[in-house]
């Protein structure tokens, strides 16, 4: 069960070459980091991961076979602005469970507090609403997570509380993590192996 | 005399659910001075109040917040007359989210109008080339911009302005090593000659190395002001509670988070607001909320701190 990305290359219509040439191929279980200088293409190469963009050069493959186009995507990605990535007229119980059903596992490793699950999206912090997100991207058929500075915009306690809970769901899972992060202390608490995007430009 | 004193500041949002109101405070007592010369930083949980505060002090809040306390600058209330006149001369943001800019001025022109000392394009160059913005930039409007490019056009705005005051709300996120670096060596070399700033972010490390002090946020209160000498090793010289959890979660100390999370401003827990997270707490901390004392050449929130 890898995912494998195969010399991606990609640019914006004819613009110069944000990168070339990239390989990474995750195992199961594996902690990867990605770093690189703003604008480097970094969060481009993460959607291309998680399916939401297509290469213009090279292939990513999971299992062997390309990307599923429908379904459950067994690549889930992680944004750094929560507010983002979730419908505010919804409220927290239907964002929750909009992919699956996150069980009280779950739940209590990100410390959710059931009350929330009745507010509406504005009426939590950032670091709340990421753990809602964190839970929704953790669906049993979850097998690598995409976490793009995931944590950048939280405090450290409630940084280092989405982490632990991430990492012990994954090793219990055996699922693959990429990490992205201008922060290199966390890289190094995290990571078993960087790739740096200097490489490729 | 400090150049800028909060004493008490609450903030209120009125909300309406169908046709109720409904009034919740989510900042209930900040207190905060900053000096001329000084920078300094404010840290503290995500959503604790530390935007709102700088927005209370530029007059920008939006119109269904009200606010209480007291804001003086150089020593007399700042009014929003005088915010009005203030704002973006004498005291500048350098606002958390882009989305500050000016949507129909090119990025350069916008930089030009804050200049208050010498020639208006040359001052913009420099600065520009100072936060490694190539010169096409200045002819870009803001949705041409990566999210970086906006961060340092919104930095570049302030630091050209001549204010007394820098108030900086997460001025670094997305930014690389080195213009971080430059950015915070801007600050200090600001400060140096004069100017007050207030540093808020979340990247405790970096403000270490050119804050002067530091004030620590919960839950809508400030929890502790102490001189960043206080901030190594285990803690032990961090007077309160939360700031010691903080700084252990660190990547870089021990990586261990506290358990719990921040009171949301509609249920506040009696007494103090650290209570139920507390391994210190005691019956006593339950019954009133603590007032802001000095203790060791700082100031702490919490009974039991030694
Ligand atoms: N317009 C608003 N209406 C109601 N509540 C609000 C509004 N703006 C902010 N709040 C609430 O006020 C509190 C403080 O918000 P603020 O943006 O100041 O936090 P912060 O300390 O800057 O957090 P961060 O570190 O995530 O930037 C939060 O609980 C937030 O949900
Ligand atoms: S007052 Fe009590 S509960 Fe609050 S921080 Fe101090 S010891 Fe902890
Ligand atoms: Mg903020």
């Amino acid at each position: 069960m890898q995912l494998e990305a195969k010399d991606i290359g990609f640019r914006y219509g004819n613009g110069p070459w944000l990168f070339q040439g990239v390989n990474l191929t995750l195992e199961p279980g594996e902690i990867v980091g990605i770093t690189g200088p703003s604008g480097c293409g970094k969060t481009t190469f993460c959607r291309i991961l998680a399916g939401f963009e297509t290469p213009i050069e090279g292939t990513v493959t999971f299992n062997s076979a390309p990307l599923p186009k429908k379904g459950y995507h067994p690549v889930q990605l992680i944004f750094q602005h929560p507010e983002k990535a979730i419908n505010p007229r919804w409220k927290m119980h239907k964002i929750l469970n909009e992919g699956w059903k996150p069980n009280k596992e779950v739940l209590e490793l990100l410390g959710i507090d059931r009350e929330w699950l009745e507010r509406w999206p504005n009426e939590l912090s950032g670091g709340e609403l990421q753990r809602f997100c964190v839970a929704r991207a953790l669906g049993p058929n979850t097998r690598f997570l995409i976490a793009d500075e995931m944590t950048t915009m939280l405090d450290a306690i409630t940084q280092t509380q989405i982490w632990h809970a991430v990492i012990e769901i994954a090793k219990k899972r055996k699922m693959g993590i990429v990490v992205v992060t201008h922060e290199s202390k966390l890289m190094q608490r995290l990571c078993q192996r960087v790739i740096d995007f200097n490489d490729f430009s | 005399m400090p150049i800028l004193e909060v004493e008490n500041l609450s903030v209120s949002f009125k909300q309406y659910t169908g046709l109720k109101q409904k009034t919740h405070k989510v900042i209930s007592s900040l207190n905060v001075t900053l000096e001329a010369g000084e920078i300094l930083a404010v840290v503290g949980a995500s959503g604790s109040g530390k935007s709102l505060l700088a927005h209370a002090i530029l007059g920008i809040l939006p119109r269904n917040a009200s606010i209480c306390g007291v804001i003086k600058y150089a020593g007399e209330e700042l009014t929003p007359d005088r915010q009005t006149v203030l704002r973006g001369k004498e005291i500048a943001l350098v606002p958390q989210s882009v989305n500050f800019l000016d949507p129909l001025m090119r990025v350069g022109s916008q930089v030009r109008t804050s200049v208050k000392n010498g020639d208006a394009v040359s001052v913009q160059r420099e600065v520009f080339e100072r936060y490694h913005l190539r010169q096409e930039v200045e002819k870009m409007y803001p949705f041409q911009l990566s999210g970086g490019m906006a961060r340092r056009t919104l930095l570049s705005t302030a630091m050209v302005s001549g204010a007394k005051v820098i108030i900086a709300d997460e001025p670094t996120p997305g930014l690389d090593p080195d213009v971080i670096k430059e950015a915070l060596n801007n600050f200090r070399e600001v400060a140096d000659n004069g100017c007050a700033v207030m540093l808020i972010t979340h990247d405790i490390e970096s403000a270490l190395n050119i804050a002067d002090k530091i004030a620590v946020f919960y839950a809508g209160t400030t929890v502790e002001v102490a001189p960043v000498e206080n901030f190594k090793g285990h803690g032990e010289e961090i007077r309160h509670p939360y700031s010691k959890a903080l700084w252990r979660a660190l990547p870089q100390n021990d990586f261990i988070p506290i358990p719990g999370s921040q009171p949301h401003p509609s249920s506040l827990p009696a007494g103090c607001l650290f209570a139920p997270r507390c391994v210190m707490a005691t019956p006593e901390c339950r019954q009133v909320q603590p007032e802001m004392r000095k203790l060791r050449g700082g100031m702490v929130r919490c009974i039991h701190a030694t």
